[in-house]
């Protein structure tokens, strides 16, 4: 395996008193498209901006192409960041507004608006040159925005809640468009995000952040299937949260006992150890199919229509504080009020030892 | 957010060093020369009270601080009564496209020169001026009034000038009143008055006061409009500052006027600034 | 009753109107009297007293010493009122809420006590009354207008177009001059003509501070000396249409140009 693009290691920040960063390693290879993923304040804005130079950790170094760029300004790393707000200059045109990095770099004028048109037609914007930014809806504004950061061919591409401003139906299609175009340009990106969809979506690493600290990473598919911490398992898709703690362990099984009653599983802890065991909402088995995790009855409280499916929140009947959040197809006769039985399969309960 | 992107220390104090210089150099020292200059004695120099205890003994002099709070009271009141109603009409009376130019009409009279301003009232309000000769010509008076050179014209004078200026501070307030709240409150079953009284009126009442409190300020320090407006026979402090300097060449009691007279704008300020501060909370 | 309010609101504004008119329109009228007292009743139409005041070394200078005096301080205030608000709103510096509540002093103080401070302070140290002197009391009034009007401007949104351009490759001159101020325009401009327009106006600063060459306020508070005057009018009237010349002038060149 060749060297990472980007190595950021063991970096730590704090503004004054607050700690927004705790000792956080990160490695980013080229041609990647990672995101990071975490609610406000978890610190993955903060991570983005050491990465963009505008923030000099108070620990840890960056290295990017193997050179430390801790302290390096901006304008001198290989990184071009997409804000969130756009930041496009609202005096120029959207031409003179992508060529601006060129100009900045002495590029002559022809070669620039040439070089400028071909980054507008990269994002399918061609006709947009002479326009000024005013003129513009907000996809089209995030385009020209990510075509001003792409013309200069930075090797790492920093987008900050690039989809933050847009609304739903716009946000999905940008999304699937920036897939397209990082695909297309074999550029790194690494984009921050709060929205678990965008980062399932779009993610080749996926960096599940929270308070200042790095709970996961890995490929989109194996954080959601197998995620390793708490946080994670509701943070990134929901969970059915059962606490308990270990009984018995042999054999590459263990024992939970858990508020619904005494639960086996494959994997490994020790006796006496508190776990949690959480459970994908497609996992919960609700009424007469039953999977061989019995795990008791509960109370619908609630049924959610959501098109393709109806969300199903029901409270155990052994621990009313226990709530199941399963996922029931479209044609369920579950209502609310209705008594059920529940289950699932002991080969999709994930384990979380605390 | 920490800003980073210039390495040196030096640029942020190189931009704002000019400034604060020249407000140290022309705002800061000149006022402690002032205060310096108040407490000597225009006679052969040394540092006395004198200047401060002249204020507070003559009644010629104290009788000067009570007409300019007269007046500045005075002028204030008239001012926000005159000027809320107009507001209130430009604002929700006249259609949103006329709105722009019936406020720069309303606004005409400041594009004159202030002095010129009180000059011209001189000319509505002297002995022989268009006010005593319409109401002579039309009978209703024999002989002409005594219009200029009083009270009332400093008066006059005054609020032409603050009701232009509260329309606009109280206009902009009224503007920025989200149509939801009249709305709101009208679904909740008040009437226009109401509304008027128990929302439009709180909401609009900071704007008032930031408004008050400018009148207040620019007109206890204005000299112009009571000179020429309202004459010699009643004296207001910015009057009795410049004749210090002008007739006498009394610098030093001229400063502890100054400073006085400050002192009262600073206790105004203070006061408005608390009585936003305890809205705001 | 809405009738009754409407047409007590019209009897109203019709009044306020009729208030804030009166006094121009009879300045206005009488400087074009053809005698010598501007008083009714009225004898013109004639130019005689526009002639007067054009032929008037001391007015027409003064009228130059004015605009020169606004034009500089003006450029002046909104230069250092520039810079202290960006270095203020980009970088973060101790005391800064103090330093900042400090050159915005003098917002709050009576322009005849900033007069009397500076004639007292020049006094003492020797400096001879003078245009200049009046400039710098100009400035000292309003540098802190401008500060605050720019400062006021620079929000967030404009920190990050910066950080872009920074980012892109722009040194820091290239992003004060390519990015910072033309997206400041506006608020420079507002910045600058407020100035322009209280300079213009000031009376007491220039009273107290200068002596042979003045500027055209104190001239034409020289000329009320000599009582009712058609020849005030005609000053006054120049001056009122030289202001409304302007202010037309810029309403239809910048405040058109926003963006929607």
């Amino acid at each position: 395996m060749s060297a990472p693009l980007v190595d950021i290691r063991n970096v730590s920040h704090r503004f004054g008193q607050l700690s927004v960063l705790k000792n956080v390693s990160l490695a980013i290879e080229p041609g990647s498209y990672t995101i990071l993923l975490g609610p406000s304040g978890s610190g993955k804005t903060t991570l983005l901006s050491i990465l963009g130079g505008f923030v000099t950790p108070s620990e840890g170094k960056v290295f990017i192409r193997g050179e430390d760029c801790t302290s390096v300004p901006p304008a001198k790393r290989p990184t071009t960041t997409v804000f969130q707000d756009y930041a496009l200059f609202p005096h120029m045109s959207v031409g003179g507004n992508v060529g601006f990095g060129l100009r900045m770099q002495g590029v002559d004028g022809a070669t620039r608006t040439a070089k400028a048109r071909e980054a507008l037609a990269l994002v399918g914007l061609a006709a947009a040159f002479d326009k000024k930014p005013h003129q513009l809806s907000g996809g089209q504004r995030q385009r020209v925005a990510l075509a001003r950061a792409l013309v200069i061919e930075p090797a790492v591409l920093l987008l900050d809640e690039p989809l933050g401003a847009l609304d739903l139906k716009l946000r999905r299609q940008m999304q699937d468009e920036l897939k397209a175009i990082q695909k297309r340009v074999g550029t790194a990106f690494v984009h921050v995000t709060h929205d678990q969809e965008e980062a399932m979506a779009l993610a080749d690493h996926c960096v599940v952040m929270n308070d200042g600290r790095i709970e996961d990473e890995g490929p989109p598919e194996r954080v959601y299937a197998r995620p390793k911490t708490r946080f994670s398992a509701t943070f990134m898709g929901e969970s059915t949260i059962l606490a308990g703690t270990v009984t018995e362990a042999k054999n590459g099984i263990v024992t939970v006992s858990t508020s619904a009653g005494p639960i086996s599983l494959p994997g490994a802890a020790p006796a006496g150890a508190g776990v949690a065991l959480a459970i994908r909402p497609e996992h919960l088995v609700l009424g007469d199919a039953k999977g061989d995790v019995a795990l008791g009855t509960a109370k619908v409280g609630d049924v959610v229509f959501q098109g393709s499916f109806k969300r199903v929140l029901a409270a155990s009947t052994r621990d009313p504080a226990s709530q199941f959040i399963a996922k029931a197809p479209a044609s369920a006769t579950v209502q609310p009020g209705d008594t059920i039985a529940v289950s699932c399969n002991a080969q999709d309960i994930i384990l979380l030892v605390d | 957010m920490s800003v980073s992107g210039s390495n040196s220390r030096a640029l942020p104090w190189a931009l704002v060093t000019p400034a604060l210089a020249w407000t140290l150099a022309f705002f800061v020292l000149p006022f402690i020369a002032m205060g310096l200059s108040g407490l000597t004695a225009h006679e052969g120099g040394g540092l006395t009270l004198a200047n401060y205890s002249q204020f507070f003994t003559d009644p010629s002099y104290w009788r000067a601080m009570v007409n300019s709070l007269e007046v500045t009271a005075i002028v204030t009141v008239i001012s926000i009564l005159l000027a809320y109603p107009f507001a209130w009409i430009l604002a929700e009376q006249v259609p949103e496209r006329w709105q722009r130019l019936a406020l720069m009409l309303a606004v005409l009279p400041f594009w004159t020169s202030y002095v010129v301003r009180s000059y011209s009232w001189l000319l509505v309000l002297a002995q022989n001026g268009v006010i005593n000769r319409a109401l002579t010509g039309l009978g209703l008076i024999a002989e002409p009034l005594q219009l200029a050179n009083t009270r009332f014209a400093t008066v006059t004078g005054f609020v032409h000038f603050f009701v232009m200026l509260l329309t606009l501070t109280i206009f902009a307030n009224l503007k920025q009143l989200s149509p939801s709240y009249r709305k709101a409150a009208a679904d909740l079953g008040a009437g226009p008055v109401r509304t008027f009284l128990h929302v439009v009126l709180p909401l609009t009442l900071p704007g008032i006061m930031v408004g008050a409190f400018l009148t207040f300020v620019l007109c206890i320090g204005d000299y112009i409009t009571p000179q020429i407006l309202g004459g010699n026979n009643e004296l207001v402090m910015p009057q009795l500052v410049m004749m210090q300097i002008g007739r006498r060449g009394d610098f030093p009691l001229a400063s502890a006027l100054s400073i006085i007279l400050m002192a009262v704008v600073t206790v105004a300020y203070l006061a408005c600034a608390r009585w936003l501060k305890i809205e705001r909370a | 009753m809405r009738a009754v309010i409407r047409i007590a609101a019209w009897l109203y504004a019709i009044a306020i109107y009729g208030f804030t008119f009166l006094p121009v329109v009879v300045l206005v009228l009488f400087s074009l009297q053809a005698t010598s007292f501007p008083i009714p009743p009225f004898t013109g139409p004639s130019l005689r007293w526009y002639q007067a005041v054009l032929s008037d070394t001391r007015l027409t200078s003064a009228l130059v010493n004015s605009l020169l005096v606004a034009v500089l301080s003006s450029l002046a205030s909104v230069t250092l009122g520039f810079l202290s608000a960006w270095g203020f709103a980009r970088f973060v510096l101790p005391g800064s809420a103090l330093l900042r509540g400090l050159i915005t002093l003098p917002l709050t103080v009576s322009y005849l006590i900033i007069g009397m401070g500076l004639l007292v302070l020049f006094n003492w140290a020797g400096v001879p009354k003078s245009l200049l002197a009046a400039g710098i009391g100009h400035v000292v009034i309003n540098l802190p207008l401008c500060f605050a009007i720019i400062y006021s401007q620079m929000g967030d949104h404009q920190i990050n177009i910066e950080r872009a351009a920074r980012d892109l490759g722009a040194a820091e001159w290239k992003v004060l001059l390519m990015i910072t101020v033309p997206v400041m325009a506006p608020a420079i401009f507002a910045g600058f003509f407020l100035s322009m327009t209280f300079s213009w106006d000031e009376f007491v600063i220039s009273f107290l501070l200068t002596r042979f060459e003045t500027t055209l306020p104190v001239e034409i508070w020289n000329l009320l000396r000599s009582g009712l005057n058609p020849k005030t009018n005609a000053v006054g009237s120049l001056v009122f249409a030289i202001s409304i010349v302007l202010v037309v002038f810029f309403e239809l060149t910048l405040l058109r140009r926003k963006p929607a």
